[in-house]
Formats: C-alpha cells, sequence, structure tokens
C-alpha cells in the first residue's frame, strides 16, 4: 500500500464475552484496524454503527433480541465490510455462501481470520446485500419472520407480524402500516414479502402486501381494477394478479 | 417361516383327524352295527368329509363368540344350538346317501340300519362339533398371544428408537462449537481456565456418552451431569447466567432415565438466557411426595424475543422418554408465564434396591 494508511474502523458484535476478546486479540495484530466499539447486543449495535459509522463489522448472528441480519438490515451499509460469525447454522452458513457474504465459522483459526479480513479490505460486500432476502435464505424451509424489525430515528422497535396491517412500497422504503401508525424501513417490498408467511400476507398489487386477516372486502373499482377494503376502513388497490392470488388464499381459507 | 411352520403342522393335523374319523366310522358302521363293508365305505367317506365341515364351521361361531368377551350363557347356547342344528343335517345327509345306496342296490337295509343308529350318529356329530370349537378356540388363543409378543417386541422398539434419538440430540452442534470457541479465547487470555473448560467439556461429553447405556441413573448422578453442563455455559454466559437449586435429599437416590433433565436445561440456555442481554436464570427443584417425584425446571424467559425456532423438540423428545418407561404414571406439564417458563415432570419415585 502506498501514501498515508488509512485506518480502519471496526465494530465487533457478539454477545458472549469471550468472543468479543477473542476477536480482538486477533485484531491487535493490524495497527490499521482501530476498534470503535464492543457491543454485547443487537441493539448496542445499531446504535454504534450510526454513532460511529464503521468500515467493517464482525457481526455474530445468534443474539439476545436483535439477531446479526435483524442488525444488518437497520444500520446504513453503504461503505461497510460485514464478516459474520457464527458457531453453526447449516440454513445461515447456506444464505451465505448464496449471497457471497463472508463468515466465520466459530471456532476458526487465526488463518481463517487473516483471509476474511484480507477479503473484506479488498471488496465491500455490505451494500450490494438485501439484508432481508439474506435472513430469508438462512430461514429453515417453511418458516417465516415473527416480527419485523424497524428503526424510527434512533429507536428501534419490532413489530410482531400479526400486528402488521399492510405494507407499501415508496421508491426504496416499505412503509409498515400498523395499529394506526406507519413506520418506514429501508427495504424492497419483495425482501419484505419473502420474510413473510405467504397464507398470511399477500401481495395483492406491485406496491402492496396485506395481512390477509385484515381484507374485509373486495369491491369492483372502475373498469378491470378492484379494490380491498380493509376492517379499520382503508382502501388498497388490487392489480389482476393480486386478485387471482387472493381469491385462491380466501378459497382455500374457506 | 415359523407361521407358515404351524400352518403345515396344523393342516397335517386336520388331515389326520379326518382320516381318523373316517376309518373309526366305517369300522363301527361294519364292525358293530353289522353294515354291508361297501354301503359302510361309501356311507362313511362322504359323512366324514361333512364332519370336517361341521368342525370347520366352528370357527365362525367361535370368532363370534370370542371367549373372555362373551357372556358365558351365549357362548354355551350358540354352541348348543349350532351343533345340534349341525348334527341334524349331517345325520339327515346320512339318511339320503343310505337311502340312496338301497336305491341303488334294491334293498332297505342300509336304510333301516341307519335309522337304528340316529342316536349314537347325533352324538357323534355334535361331539365332532364340539371338537372343533374345542381346536378353532385354541387356534385363537395361540394367534393372539402371538400379535400380544409382537406388540411388546415392536413397543421396546420404539422405546429404545426414542431413547437414541433422545440421546443424538443430546449433544447440541452449536454448544460444542460455542464451547470450543469459548476454550479457543481462553488459550491466550487465561489459559488455566482453559485448561479448566477444557477438562468440564471432556467431563460432560464422557458423561452423556456413558449414561447413553443405562436404563435409568439415580438423580444424583444427573445433576453431575448438570454442573457440568452449566459450568460451561457460564463461561460463555459469565453474569448472565444465574443457577438455584432446590434438590431434597431424599431425591437424591431416586431414579430417572438418563439425560432427561438435560435437555430442559439446554431448552432454558438456548431459549431463555441466551434471548436475554441482561441475563437470567434457570432453578431446579426436586421433590418426592410419597411416591412421586416431581422435578420442575424454572427459567426466565423474555416473551418478546419470539425464538420459538427450535422450541418443543427437546421437550417432545423428554415426553417421549418419559412415556417409553412409564406409560400413563409419567406426566409432563409445560407452561409458560409471562417472564417465567416452567417445565414440571412428574412420574412414581423409584430407588435401586438396597445394596
Amino acid at each position: 500500500m502506498s501514501g498515508p494508511a488509512k485506518k480502519w474502523k471496526a465494530l465487533i458484535v457478539d454477545d458472549e464475552e469471550l468472543a468479543r476478546k477473542l476477536l480482538r486479540e486477533m485484531l491487535s495484530g493490524h495497527p490499521e484496524i482501530e476498534i470503535a466499539a464492543e457491543c454485547g447486543n443487537g441493539m448496542e449495535a445499531v446504535k454504534a454503527a450510526a454513532e460511529h459509522k464503521p468500515d467493517l463489522l464482525f457481526l455474530d448472528v445468534q443474539m439476545p433480541k436483535l439477531t446479526g441480519f435483524d442488525v444488518l438490515e437497520l444500520i446504513e451499509r453503504e461503505g461497510v465490510a460485514v464478516i459474520f460469525v457464527t458457531a453453526y447454522d447449516q440454513y445461515a452458513m447456506k444464505a451465505f455462501d448464496v449471497h457471497a457474504v463472508d463468515y466465520l465459522l466459530k471456532p476458526f483459526s487465526r488463518e481463517r481470520f487473516e483471509a476474511a479480513l484480507d477479503r473484506a479490505k479488498s471488496a465491500k460486500p455490505g451494500k450490494d446485500v438485501d439484508a432481508a432476502k439474506l435472513a430469508a435464505a438462512a430461514r429453515p424451509a417453511g418458516q417465516f419472520a415473527e416480527r419485523i424489525v424497524v428503526k424510527d430515528g434512533t429507536k428501534v422497535s419490532l413489530i410482531p407480524v400479526a400486528k402488521l396491517d399492510y405494507a407499501e412500497a415508496l421508491d426504496d422504503y416499505v412503509s409498515l402500516a400498523c395499529e394506526g401508525k406507519k413506520h418506514l424501513k429501508q427495504q424492497t417490498i419483495s425482501g419484505l414479502e419473502m420474510a413473510l408467511d405467504p397464507a398470511l400476507f399477500v401481495r395483492i398489487h406491485r406496491s402492496y402486501v396485506v395481512n390477509l386477516e385484515r381484507v374485509a372486502r373486495i369491491e369492483p373499482y372502475g373498469k378491470d381494477s378492484k379494490v380491498a377494503i380493509l376492517t379499520n376502513g382503508v382502501k388498497l388497490p388490487v392489480s389482476r394478479t393480486g386478485f387471482t392470488r387472493l381469491k385462491k388464499l380466501l378459497d382455500e381459507k374457506g | 417361516m415359523d407361521e407358515s411352520n404351524t400352518r403345515k403342522t396344523l393342516l397335517a393335523a386336520l388331515w389326520i383327524a379326518g382320516l381318523l374319523f373316517a376309518a373309526i366310522l366305517t369300522w363301527l358302521l361294519i364292525s358293530s352295527w353289522g353294515m354291508d363293508w361297501r354301503a359302510a365305505v361309501a356311507i362313511a367317506l362322504p359323512m366324514s368329509a361333512l364332519a370336517q365341515g361341521i368342525a370347520g364351521a366352528a370357527r365362525y361361531t367361535c370368532r363370534g363368540n370370542p371367549l373372555g368377551r362373551t357372556q358365558p350363557w351365549r357362548i354355551v347356547l350358540t354352541h348348543l344350538v349350532a351343533g345340534v342344528v349341525l348334527s341334524y343335517l349331517w345325520v339327515g345327509a346320512g339318511w339320503m346317501l343310505a337311502g340312496w345306496m338301497d336305491a341303488m342296490l334294491s334293498t332297505n337295509a342300509n336304510y333301516k340300519l341307519f335309522l337304528g343308529l340316529q342316536t349314537h350318529l347325533y352324538g357323534v356329530g355334535f361331539s365332532y362339533y364340539l371338537l372343533g370349537v374345542a381346536f378353532h378356540y385354541m387356534l385363537f388363543a395361540q394367534k393372539a398371544s402371538q400379535e400380544a409378543q409382537e406388540r411388546a417386541l415392536e413397543s421396546s422398539v420404539r422405546a429404545r428408537e426414542a431413547e437414541l434419538t433422545a440421546l443424538k440430540a443430546q449433544i447440541n452442534p452449536h454448544f460444542l462449537y460455542n464451547s470450543l470457541n469459548s476454550i479457543s479465547a481462553l488459550t491466550s487470555i487465561d489459559p488455566a481456565r482453559a485448561r479448566e473448560m477444557c477438562v468440564a467439556l471432556a467431563d460432560f461429553l464422557r458423561l452423556t456418552l456413558g449414561m447413553g447405556e443405562k436404563a435409568v441413573i439415580p438423580l444424583r448422578d444427573e445433576l453431575g451431569l448438570l454442573e457440568r453442563y452449566c459450568a460451561i455455559e457460564k463461561v460463555r454466559f459469565g453474569e448472565r447466567l444465574t443457577l438455584q437449586e432446590e434438590v431434597g435429599e431424599e431425591t437424591r437416590d431416586c431414579l430417572l432415565p438418563p439425560l432427561l433433565l438435560q435437555p430442559l436445561f439446554e431448552n432454558a440456555v438456548v431459549h431463555g438466557i441466551a434471548q436475554m442481554a441482561e441475563g437470567g436464570w434457570i432453578r431446579l427443584q426436586a421433590a418426592r411426595n410419597g411416591d412421586r417425584l416431581s422435578l420442575t425446571v424454572e427459567n426466565s424467559w423474555d416473551p418478546e424475543a419470539g425464538s420459538s425456532r427450535k422450541n418443543g423438540v427437546g421437550l417432545k423428545n423428554v415426553q417421549r422418554r418419559l412415556e417409553a418407561r412409564y406409560g400413563k404414571a409419567a406426566q409432563l406439564q409445560a407452561s409458560a408465564e409471562e417472564h417465567v417458563f416452567r417445565v414440571n415432570l412428574q412420574f412414581p419415585a423409584e430407588t435401586e434396591k438396597a445394596s
């Protein structure tokens, strides 16, 4: 490397103290990397990421409250290289492989650690990864999200999927309607759709996913389009393919 | 193979009985009642064949009135009526044969003879029917006991299978890899503790594998295993994990299937402690109420954590193993209160015979 060496800011996120100490020890041989913070859980990690704007993130998968996947969904990923650190999870490993995300399997050797670090420095995969799709891929077949994580300003909240009325796509964001409030989340609507149980939620329109239980009735609207009227009176447009999907699900439910 | 052999023996026995019956009947007709030998053979052979049919008919009356599940008076009445009717039909057939024989030989000697014999023949037919009844009841009893044996074998195989699955599930790869990672971290930070943890992990594995071979172990041994398990998890979770034990002295000798509580502790760690950033507690209570042993594992949990992904597998295994050993005498109750998850096991308290 030539020129003034760039200082890398790293964040270590793991709920086990020993696991954090191990990463710190392995990083001690790298003066070009500065450990900005150590976080014992996902909430701290989201806060620390906003505060320190790290370049490098060591992220444990299984943590209390927020998993590593949740953290990835909630932080600004632009310019962040992420290395997942996990003990054993066959589904997560498969997802990492599919999405070309780097990961370390506990326990790992120094060689393996160095290799991951080298790769992280040369490429920054964080931005290209759709965190929600990654999380969906890491779920065993037939399992779906039980809650959705959203960040309003600095406050992180968990919305149980049963409380979600519907979601609307807004450019790079989705707006999640729940209990009369709307939460904005940086996510694609197809990423959200993938995370939700298709027996409970249905994509009724290019821009809308609705909670099936909230649909009160469907009415014709104009010449050949329809609207879904929710139990709370909200009207949502229904596309032709959306109507087919909706009808099929409603028929199945009887 | 066994079944086809019994079948062959049975068939042979039936043939022998039939031929013997024919021989005796022929001999009786000729020597005791003075029938012409050709007529005797011509009558005795078809009548013997019919007698086999009578004994065979007992199969249906026996099946319709199984022993032990039918009122005795009904059994007696059914067989009495069936015996009388069948022997009457049988003798009637004999009459017709004798009459036909007489027509062929243009005499009425045989018919007359037959009329004189009919009371004896009723007795013979009736007895033969009863013989058939006895034979079929025996056959059914044998079949039932064979089926019972097969069922017992099958259920013991199933219990064994449940045990094996349970054992395989014990050593959770997550637990193992995380522990190894802790050791890896400790090697440079605190080598002495790294060694301690290696020993604890080795002890845990040794105990787990050793216990699997036993049908039951005293509670004190299970507690020893749990101690190791918790020592390892305490290295991982540090302050986040607190343990409480309320184990009555009188329960330590009680027997239980090995590794019954360990999966409950593992659940408590994975779904309880590991999901709580600020940590939590696990409490074990063991008490004996007369001839029942009651074991309770409680842990704090966060209902919002929403980690139900693997919940239930461990619990189901514990339930299956309890059922395999104690049947309906065992109870498992799991309840989730606001912040406490509780599993209670109750089953007969057994201790090793004084040695």
